[in-house]
């Protein structure tokens, strides 16, 4: 009889191994605010099922609740890759809702969006130890990304030991330095696009079936 | 000297008492903790980010002479981010030397789970302190008193 379970037991596990081997994978789209992960989002969901994720907007924050896109099927090169995209809200340590009365807002305006910032930032931490598969990290490339948020993301990324795409994104302003973002994490390849005009998205396709497939 | 800490432990009062104006400290000048990795290695994760956000709330600059491991990193934003509140507490802000921790880790130490997050770290209000500079070997802030 227990040689029965134990069977069972082992032919269960590897019938389980071989479903959650097909299942999506999550991948979480991680960045500070403003990046230019939502309209990544946007593009990548739109280009393979027609929807879109979330509103895009240049104020930050935007993007307060992670927002899941399922079953999202890439083909490259013949293979083909289904992945769940996760956008995450901006990660940041800091949230002042006086920043937002810049931004025609009135106080009651601000004060409810910095508060549902700092949810949206606590659920993104949580999902990055709990609940992706893999990372795609988007970076502003006008921006410097010498900065302790980038650092601490991308360190926490390597501890998890999860596969990590780097994105250097907005390529198509004229203050962009990839190489700046390439030097900056030099342990991870540096993948340049313009998420807005859909820059490069062809290599970066084939390098989110490559990392992630 | 392992467990010499200013401010910690022994004389004076710990962080996080809420005596810091009563010792001399954020009236006149801005308090400084500089919490060595020994007395940081007895605490649990969360007795860290506490010691931590206690200080910091009471508007001190807090030093971690080796810093945090990348998981409780990732809790300290968390938890930041749930005591931010309108015309209070705005967060934190936390520096340290970009370092690829994954390449100074021998295999053993990833088979052990140690961690060798040996890096110092300034964490302070985010009102009170500003990156001035930051590279791979300098960190250069400004600390303002209120």
């Amino acid at each position: 009889m227990g040689l029965l379970t134990n069977l069972k037991d082992s032919i269960s596990r590897v019938t389980d191994g071989l479903f959650a081997a097909d299942e999506p994978k999550r991948i979480g789209i991680y960045g500070p605010p403003n990046a230019g992960k939502t309209t990544l989002a946007n593009r990548i969901a739109r280009d393979w099922t027609g929807d879109a994720v979330g509103p895009e907007s240049h104020i930050p924050h935007e993007t307060r609740r992670a927002r899941r896109k399922e079953n999202v099927e890439i083909e490259r090169n013949g293979r083909k890759v289904t992945i769940d995209i996760v956008d995450t809200p901006g990660v940041t340590t800091k949230v002042d809702y006086k920043e937002f009365l810049d931004h025609d807002m009135d106080k009651d305006d601000a004060v409810r969006r910095s508060r549902e910032a700092t949810e949206g930032v606590a659920e993104a931490m949580h999902w990055l130890r709990e609940d992706v598969d893999g990372v795609i990290y988007v970076l502003d490339s006008t921006t410097d990304p010498f900065t302790q948020v980038n650092t601490m993301l991308i360190g926490i990324i390597e501890s998890q030991d999860l596969p990590a795409l780097i994105l250097a994104n907005k390529t198509d302003l004229s203050g962009s330095d990839v190489q700046q973002i390439a030097n900056a994490f030099p342990q991870h390849e540096t993948i340049p696009l313009s998420a807005l005009e859909g820059e490069n998205m062809d290599e970066v396709y084939t390098k989110i079936a490559e990392y992630f497939g | 000297m392992p467990g010499s800490t200013p401010n910690v432990g022994g004389g004076g009062s710990p962080p996080g008492d809420g005596r810091a104006s009563d010792d001399g400290g954020s009236d006149d000048g801005v308090r400084i903790d500089m919490i060595s990795g020994a007395r940081m290695e007895g605490l649990t994760g969360m007795e860290k980010i506490r010691l931590i956000l206690d200080g910091v709330r009471e508007g001190n600059i807090v030093i971690l002479e080796e810093g945090l491991s990348p998981d409780e990193e990732s809790k300290l934003i968390e938890v930041t981010m749930t005591e931010i509140s309108p015309d209070d507490f705005t967060g934190i802000e936390i520096e340290t030397y970009p370092k690829a921790e994954a390449t100074d880790q021998s295999f053993l130490d990833k088979l052990m789970g140690r961690k060798s997050a040996q890096k110092l770290t300034v964490i302070g209000p985010a009102n009170r302190i500003e990156t001035l500079h930051k590279d791979e070997n300098l960190i250069s802030t400004l600390v303002s008193r209120k």
